[in-house]
């Protein structure tokens, strides 16, 4: 038997959670606080945990890299959160939020959790509207919906273009509540740089107060990490600067497995890369393609005379525009899947239809004219107006839309310097969310007993592609709903374990590893930056392992990470030293880790001889150039192994999906 | 995107650590595109110290799109740099001049002492979150239906507007008397415009403005410096709201 067991709790998928919930085994009220929890991440999926274990009474250390659990990457999101509430009674309802997730990620997600998911998600709004979330809403004083991609309903939950905000703050308000009462003790600018395991399970953390520098130990009953995705490993993405893999990729080097890396969401609607001093790329919200219509020229020489600033894209005719989303997919038109949408920008873009003035031309338009002068018009009927002006429409049209996305518009016209009001956004695919993470069963517990993993640092609930809106939905659903009940019963069996000691050979062994590191870096005496070795990384994974991946490529790009590990690790300048704030060392420490990861991405995409949906391998597609699967040999999580310091060791582990109750079927958007 | 390149002078606050005595420290930086925004053009010249084996500049970052509030910096006198509405790492090199001088300071206020170069410590906000910015809900999920309470629009915006305070300090570090009341009273704002949070609002209240004060935060002297600089344009009124609030509180707790 594979030593992956997944745990899915046998019966019919609606009731598989209810009576898991119902035997799963119980600490009783007053042996919670003699146990201790240790939560790393503060993001949605850290915060709700740590609120919630502490509302229940365990003792628990929370930890994360900012200086307040508030600015965890979560605040970054925008769009919305899905729930299967059906407020617009437009036919949803849990399972065809369920449908929609396991197609959306392309068949390579597991039913059971996510079925889960949908379940628990209604819960989520009321949890968050009870806490103060001030969602947007109606007229008549209820909450107001939006669609995201991928759906024919409207299910999508929004606070404006600030939707992470909001709930982040709602689960930071939660996990201060705990602080204040004494049950939470917040470690803020500390980071976990390893796990430390007693027979086998996981007893604690060693972790680096960011301000002193001083190295610290934790011990606890349980880990839960909740770290956050690996986007940053191609050093241009949408995450925020310090979103790392360290913590994931430190378990995995202890016994984790680490589940589908090659699976990458590249979201279509992102501000094109501006030069070689960018450190960031800025996301413009999904939600905009509710109203924004996406296009390029249908005539190169047009496409030509843009880039070349002669030519203004308001000056193009209608009919010399090819909306290619709608003329490709009629059904979903610009609401397609992420992944299709970007595939779709990039193949007219490599035919030379970009529209971008950069080095790569890569650039489409996103227009929201045709949306301004319908809610203009609307918006003029709606106050009686039933004669506007064509002035009039366009004025009440803009208003419209700022009051949708205005901070989205206001972001954007920062950036660029151009108004979207009055000229169509430009924007390109950018690397934005992970799927792959480590491998958990349905008790988001990995390989190593005792730590949990939740939120985008885990693999489970998204196959091959993200639903919109749907990773804040995950995020709150692992930390209030599915971990203080899966954690409690592994704490069951840990009443009488007692408090555990810091001063065990497994403490200094770990300590040890880290100290090493961090002295290795610090004489290291290289001559180039940090950074210079995170960019090159980032182009290789970008140019590589990126939208379109073949076999040629992939062997190239693991040849040449091995290769850059090794000069990163010949070469590396690390200024400073390890008894102070040092931004360069948390760095170097994190560039290590992707490095790493970033090979092992590049091996898992090899080995995945198919096309499902973030994952493109170019020999596998079909005549209109869309993916092709292969079910028969690859509808399996690939799930690895760390086997040492050569990562072209890892073992490969499949855990075959079973599809009972969803007919498994071609993806089709048309 | 016409893209240029200006020069320009830096003179940067420096700082060892909290106990240090620290200096402004002048740097020369060339060839920045106007398209970059400040802190990549703060990379930049970290690039280039690391390079000539000098010490990196410290500064707090993460988001990189005005939301985390993490980013701080007082830029030529102003919290968050001359433009408005924006945070400092939303901050474009447009705004500034080729061959220009620019003063980079960190925030300035008793409660938030420095602790590296621009990085302060501003926990002192959270203690204030910690002491009241709550609903005492627990989360079991199992409350009531979402929709059950409506709420009128025009309050769930006024909510919304006062929720989008992202927890810079800006406000602290523009006012003379390093007052915390924008940032509060926008916590106690969005607060006390939704049902679910007047429950508990006299407690709110009083237990919030008592942290602030605890903390070594000044008073409010209503100059209004602070809602200028504020790069989430959070308004005064929610200062006179919390005032108010605070004044029923305080009325009826005596009784
Ligand atoms: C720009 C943007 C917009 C998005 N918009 C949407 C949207 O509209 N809808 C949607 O559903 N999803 C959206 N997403 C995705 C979603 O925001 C993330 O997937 C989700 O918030 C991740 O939450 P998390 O709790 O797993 O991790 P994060 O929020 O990333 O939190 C990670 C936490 O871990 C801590 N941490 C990490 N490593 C360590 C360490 N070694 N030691 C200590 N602490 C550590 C960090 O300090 C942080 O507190 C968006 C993502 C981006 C980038
Ligand atoms: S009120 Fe404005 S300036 Fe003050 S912390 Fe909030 S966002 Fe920053
Ligand atoms: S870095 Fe997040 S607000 Fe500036």
């Amino acid at each position: 038997m594979s030593i992956l067991d997944s745990k899915i709790p046998e019966g019919h998928i609606s009731k598989k959670w209810t009576d898991y919930k119902d035997h799963l085994k119980l600490v009783a009220p007053n042996n919670r606080p003699k146990i201790d929890v240790i939560v790393v991440g503060t993001g949605l999926a850290g915060s709700s945990a740590a609120a919630s274990l502490g509302e229940m009474g365990y003792n628990v250390k929370a930890f994360c890299f900012q200086d307040s659990p508030r600015r965890a990457h979560s605040i970054a999101a925008q769009g919305g959160i899905n729930a299967a509430k059906n407020y617009q009674n437009d036919g949803d309802s849990i399972f065809r939020l369920f449908y929609d997730t396991i197609k959306g990620g392309d068949y390579r997600a597991r039913e059971a959790n996510v079925h889960r998911l949908a379940e628990v998600s209604g819960n989520i709004i009321d949890q968050c509207v009870a806490q103060g979330v001030p969602f947007a809403r109606e007229y008549g004083g209820l909450l107001d919906n939006r669609s995201f991609g991928g759906t024919q309903v409207q299910r999508t939950f929004y606070a404006a273009g600030q939707t992470g905000q909001q709930l982040l703050l709602g689960a930071y308000s939660a996990l201060s509540r705990q602080i204040g009462l004494g049950r939470v003790k917040m470690y803020n600018r500390h980071e976990m740089l390893d796990i430390v395991k007693v027979d086998g399970k996981a007893r604690g953390i060693i972790a680096r107060n960011l301000v002193t520098g001083e190295i610290e130990r934790h011990s606890a009953h349980a880990v839960i990490i909740a770290s956050g995705g690996y986007g940053n490993v191609y050093f241009l993405s949408t995450n925020a600067m310090g979103s790392n893999v360290t913590a994931a990729w430190k378990i995995h080097k202890q016994g984790a497995l680490f589940a589908n890396p090659c699976f990458v969401q590249i979201h279509p609607t992102c501000i094109p890369v501006h030069g070689t001093n960018q450190a960031k790329l800025t996301l413009m919200s999904e939600s905009l393609r509710n109203s924004g219509r996406i296009w390029v020229p249908k005539k190169k020489e047009d496409a030509e005379a843009i880039r070349a600033g002669k030519l203004k894209p308001t000056a193009i005719a209608e009919d010399d525009r090819d909306y290619f989303l709608e003329r490709r997919y009629p059904a979903f038109g610009n609401l397609v899947p992420r992944d299709v949408a970007s595939r779709a920008a990039k193949e007219r873009c490599d035919a030379g239809y970009g529209i971008e003035a950069n080095d790569t031309n890569e650039g489409v338009y996103l227009d929201f004219s045709s949306e301004i002068k319908s809610k203009g018009k609307q918006s003029a009927f709606a106050a009686g107006n039933h004669n506007p002006s064509e002035e009039e429409i366009i004025t009440l049209g803009k208003k419209w839309v700022e009051s949708k996305y205005g901070n989205l518009f206001q972001m954007y016209e920062k950036i660029t310097d151009e108004n979207p009001y009055e000229t169509p956004m430009k924007i390109y695919p950018a690397v934005h969310y992970t799927m792959g993470g480590v491998w958990v069963d349905y008790n988001l517990q990995s390989t190593i007993p005792g730590c949990f993993v939740a939120g985008e640092a885990n693999f489970s609930d998204h196959g091959a592609n993200r639903l919109g809106a749907s990773a804040l939905m995950q995020g709150l659903a692992d930390g209030y709903f599915v971990l203080p009940y899966t954690v409690s019963d592994y704490l069951a069996n840990e009443i009488r374990t007692g408090a555990i000691a810091t001063d065990s050979p497994e403490f200094d062994a770990a300590e040890q590893r880290v100290n090493d590191q961090i002295n290795k870096f610090l004489n290291n005496n290289g001559t180039k930056s940090v950074d210079y070795y995170h960019k090159k990384l980032g182009l290789i994974m970008w140019n590589k392992v990126g939208m379109g991946r073949n076999e040629q490529g992939l062997k190239e790009a693991i040849a040449e990470i091995a290769q850059l590990k090794e000069e990163f690790h010949q070469n590396v300048y690390v200024p400073g030293t390890a008894n102070e704030m040092n931004p360069q060392l948390e760095k170097a420490m994190r560039v290590a880790d992707f490095i790493e990861l970033g090979q092992l991405m590049a091996i898992d995409a090899l080995q995945r001889k198919e096309s499902c949906g973030g994952h493109f391998r170019e020999e596998y597609q079909d005549a209109e150039g869309e993916t092709l699967r292969d079910d028969e040999n690859f509808k399996f999580v690939g799930a690895w192994e760390y086997k040492g310091d050569d990562i072209n060791n890892e073992e490969l582990h499949k855990e075959a999906l079973n599809y009972e109750f969803i007919k498994i079927a071609a993806r089709n958007y048309k | 995107m016409a893209s240029k390149t200006i020069n320009i002078n830096l003179k940067i606050w420096r700082q060892k650590n909290a106990n240090a005595k620290g200096s402004m420290e002048t740097y020369k930086l060339d060839n920045v595109s106007t398209d970059s925004s400040f802190l990549e053009m703060l990379d930049q010249l970290n690039e280039q110290l690391i390079n000539e084996r000098q010490e990196p500049i410290a500064f707090d970052h993460d988001c990189r799109e005005g939301i985390c509030g993490m980013c701080s910096l007082f830029i030529n006198g102003e919290a968050h740099g001359p433009d408005r509405a924006v945070t400092t790492c939303q901050l474009h090199m447009r705004k500034f001049k080729d061959g220009e001088t620019i003063y980079v300071e960190p925030w300035r206020a008793k409660a938030f002492p420095v602790i590296k170069d621009l990085v302060v410590d501003r926990s002192a906000f959270d203690r204030i979150q910690q002491a009241g910015g709550f609903v005492s809900v627990n989360t079991s999920g199992r409350t009531m239906d979402a929709n059950a309470i409506p709420i009128p629009k025009h309050d769930a915006d006024k909510a919304f507007e006062a929720a989008a305070c992202i927890g810079c300090g800006a406000c602290v570090a523009s006012c003379v008397n390093a007052s915390a009341m924008l940032f509060v009273s926008a916590k106690v704002s969005q607060m006390a415009l939704l049902p679910q949070g007047k429950v508990e609002a006299k407690e709110r209240v009083l237990n919030m403005v008592r942290t602030m004060d605890e903390e070594g935060f000044g008073n409010c002297t209503n100059t209004g410096a602070c809602a200028v600089e504020c790069p989430k344009e959070i308004s005064l009124d929610n200062i006179a709201r919390m005032n108010r609030e605070f004044l029923k509180a305080a009325v009826t707790s005596e009784a």
